[in-house]
């Protein structure tokens, strides 16, 4: 009914779109780029194919790694003959109750039987399949259907998606930020269209892009980033619109101590900012010598191999690159302006912390950026940092609302007869400090408000207590 | 059956730029804003700001001509018998905290899972039921704002107008529609609008058909919250026979840390006969200013001795296109 042509054409695949392959609980994030080959679950996969057919749509791969539009199938089980055993009394696991060799079985793969033709002669030649337990048939089918199962469905990303995907595949790249963790940080930190969000994180851009997808291209989010650039190729696999861009702005975290005191220059003024520029390069190679290389450098190693080159053309080439570089620093050095005029303030309505940095020097940092009467929400894979967090701003005041928090998620297999929690779950999914940022008191310095804190008073009768 | 949007008996008297809203900050505070007073770490109080009004609290009398209007969000205030409070700009989280229960009501755990796994965001067309106190519905209308719309139908009159009433007082009526229907007979009175549908009832299972002609052609997704797993079971049945695909059951539970610093003694074990000999057999007298019981002390953390258990199964679901 609401729905119009228009409307399908935003949800069909297209050329350069960022999308997700999927199968079963398996995940990744690509893009549509034709004639590009992509591997997922150890196949080399053509895209080219999907392009023009709806988001969701599920995908056979064919051989040569092409793919083409599944039908759909109404044979749900091979078995049409049910024959079951009542337990397993009578199975012995002695590995020679399936008669097909590995070999017989490539056979017949190389023949493109469809999976649910191998998994029929799976059945017919095995000895046990028919002493089997209605469940355990079950159960036999659904694993072979994921073995030889041959389809990819195609996603639109969402934040769902991607932090699911992170989770299961690379959670190191995230710091092991659990996907409903980072659905508790979402909420906490009251993200929404029209805020000015601070974001210092270190987990290949997810939180980024699940804070710009709450604010859906309303208002502004600061990075504050480590060392040389801010990584976030985690924000490109959201495929977002490009004005989304116009929210994102990125501040270096070593300016930070400068923009506070006052004394950060943002002026445009050449050679000052060449040599300013390379201060900061240096610092920030002290900061994170794990951090991406640096684009240019191979050009430049290319340059130097060209040696039996003109000497006046190397010049000429040295000489527009100095040019390009310069034009380079004034656009930086324009975004650093843009992003230090939105931090002067000090009136961001919310701060986002997930790192593999130590919390603490970053919390008490970046919170002065932050209007008082607004939630902040710290994310660490650790405890203990967090612990000193909560005593720091307990002691120094400004905030109340404090909660050190973490989830315990358990997912269900629900099933007739056969409901149960799923065998394995997570073991933590790390740890939430959350808060709101209140008024400091303006008739005493910074931390005088504690002794009026009736909470520590509490705490302490609490210590003695125990 | 046509649907009854319920209006609020009193309609926002106008919306003034930069007010108060529970879908966009503001830094002052003004009248007819509805703010949140933090007396302690787990009492919040939800006040409706009046010029000439005052409101008592376990400090002391707020007066909100003089202590609130124009003061700024976050500010310390100081009630009349000495004591002092926070008053704080409302967010659907405090919001959770503080409002006055009519039925028992989903928290913020359950809440942010629930606004993640339905790919809710800015623009997103919701349907939900029950009402119920709103407390999720008002989370709901955070994320979608200012583009999306909720929604929202319930069985229950008085809860449906209380409701309304609410949300033109939070300065959110725009963003939702509240119908006094029964979801499992009529619906959500909207049909190939929704990306997400939502439900909270005694019998979801009778309400998936609903759910599903709610929602957009292309598909979307939807959540059912319930407490007992045969719900969950009859839930999931109904969906799985509706066509819904990648059906999921989880459970999400807080645990609150409480962080403590704890002394730990440290027994005496007597004199230690291989250490004196290294001592050459000169007992060391204990150090001065040494306590007469040794221990520890470290800054830890420990659970809450009894939290919620369980709140509700949470059963997601993709509606394909169709």
């Amino acid at each position: 009914m609401a729905d119009t042509e228009d409307d399908d054409y935003q949800n069909r695949i297209k050329e350069g779109d960022y999308v997700v392959l999927q199968r079963g609980c398996i995940y990744k994030a690509v893009q549509i780029q034709p004639k590009t080959k992509v591997i997922f679950e150890k196949q080399w996969i053509f895209l080219d194919n999907s392009v023009g057919n709806l988001y969701n749509t599920t995908f056979e791969i064919l051989a040569g790694g092409n793919l083409q539009p599944k039908e759909d199938e109404d044979t749900e089980s091979p078995a049409d003959t049910k024959v079951t055993g009542a337990d397993n009394r009578n199975i012995i696991d002695d590995g020679k109750s399936q008669t097909l060799t590995r070999d017989d079985i490539e056979i017949l793969k190389e023949k493109n039987l469809k999976p649910t033709e191998i998994i029929q002669q799976l059945i017919e030649h095995s000895s046990t399949f028919n002493n089997k337990t209605e469940y355990a048939q079950d159960k036999y089918i659904e694993k072979k259907k994921k073995k030889y199962e041959n389809a990819v469905t195609i996603l639109k990303p969402t934040c769902r998606i991607l932090a699911m995907m992170y989770h299961g595949r690379e959670p190191g790249k995230i710091c092991h930020l659990r996907y409903d963790t980072l659905a508790q940080m979402l909420t906490l930190g009251n993200i929404h269209a029209g805020s000015k969000i601070l974001v210092f994180e270190t987990c290949a851009g997810l939180v980024m892009g699940a804070i710009m997808e709450r604010m859906g291209g309303y208002g502004s989010v600061i990075q504050m980033y480590p060392g040389g650039a801010p990584v976030r190729a985690g924000v490109e696999s959201f495929g977002f619109p490009a004005q989304y861009g116009d929210m994102l702005h990125e501040f270096p975290i070593c300016h930070v101590n400068a923009l506070l005191a006052g004394t950060l220059n943002t002026t445009v003024k050449e050679p000052a900012v060449e040599q300013k520029e390379l201060s900061t390069a240096a610092e920030e190679k002290q900061n994170q010598p794990r951090a991406e290389p640096q684009e240019g450098s191979p050009e430049e190693q290319s340059m130097e191999a060209d040696q039996h080159q003109e000497k006046t053309d190397l010049e000429n080439r040295k000489e527009s690159k100095a040019q390009e570089k310069k034009a380079k620093l004034r656009e930086k050095r324009k975004k650093l302006a843009a992003a230090a005029a939105l931090l002067e303030g000090r009136n961001a309505d919310g701060l986002v912390i997930a790192s593999r940095f130590h919390p603490c020097p970053v919390l008490l940092g970046l919170l002065k950026f932050l209007s008082p009467s607004r939630p902040f929400v710290v994310y660490s894979q650790f405890k203990e940092p967090l612990i000193e967090c909560y005593t720091k701003l307990r002691e120094q005041g400004g905030t109340v609302n404090l909660r050190l928090t973490d989830t315990w998620l358990r997912h269900y297999q629900v099933m007739p007869d056969r409901t149960r929690p799923q065998l394995q779950m997570s073991g933590g999914g790390g740890y939430l400090l959350s808060g709101t940022t209140v008024a400091m008191d303006r008739s005493k310095p910074a931390g005088s408000c504690k002794a009026e804190e009736p909470a520590p008073k509490r705490q302490k009768l609490e210590e003695t207590e125990g | 059956m046509p649907s009854h949007p319920v209006s609020p008996t009193r309609l926002p008297s106008c919306v003034i730029f930069f007010a108060m809203s529970f879908v966009e900050y503001n830094d002052l505070i003004q009248d007819g804003d509805v703010a949140i007073v933090y007396l302690s770490y787990n009492s919040l109080m939800p006040v409706k700001v009046q010029h000439g009004a005052q409101t008592q609290t376990r400090y002391g009398a707020i007066r909100h001509s003089t202590d609130l209007i124009g003061q700024r969000y976050g500010s310390k205030v100081t009630c009349s018998k000495g004591g002092w409070v926070y008053v704080l700009h409302p967010t659907p989280e405090l919001w959770t905290v503080a409002l006055p229960h009519r039925t028992q009501i989903l928290y913020t755990t359950d809440i942010a899972t629930i606004t993640m796994m339905l790919d809710l965001k800015p623009g997103s067309v919701v349907c939900e039921s029950g009402t119920g106190s709103g407390s999720l519905s008002h989370a709901i209308l955070r994320t979608i704002a200012p583009t999306g719309h909720l929604h929202t139908v319930e069985f229950h009159q008085q809860r449906a107008e209380k409701a309304a009433e609410e949300f033109a007082e939070h300065r959110v009526a725009h963003l939702v529609t509240v119908r006094n229907q029964d979801v499992c007979k009529e619906g959500f009175g909207v049909a190939g609008v929704a990306d997400a549908v939502f439900l909270d009832i005694p019998s979801p299972w009778e309400a998936v058909g609903h759910a599903k002609s709610a929602m957009k052609k292309h598909g979307g997704r939807v959540c059912s919250f319930s407490p007992c797993i045969e719900q969950v079971q009859r839930t999931c049945e109904a969906l799985a026979s509706h066509g819904f695909e990648e059906i999921s059951t989880l459970e999400v539970l807080v645990r609150l840390l409480d962080v403590r610093t704890v002394s730990l003694p440290l027994p005496e074990f007597g004199p230690d006969s291989s250490a004196r000999t290294e001592l050459d057999g000169t007992e060391k007298p204990p150090a001065p200013g040494a306590p007469n019981h040794p221990s520890e002390t470290l800054r830890t953390t420990i659970p809450h001795r009894e939290i919620p258990g369980h709140t509700g199964f949470l059963t997601f679901a993709t509606k394909p296109r169709c």
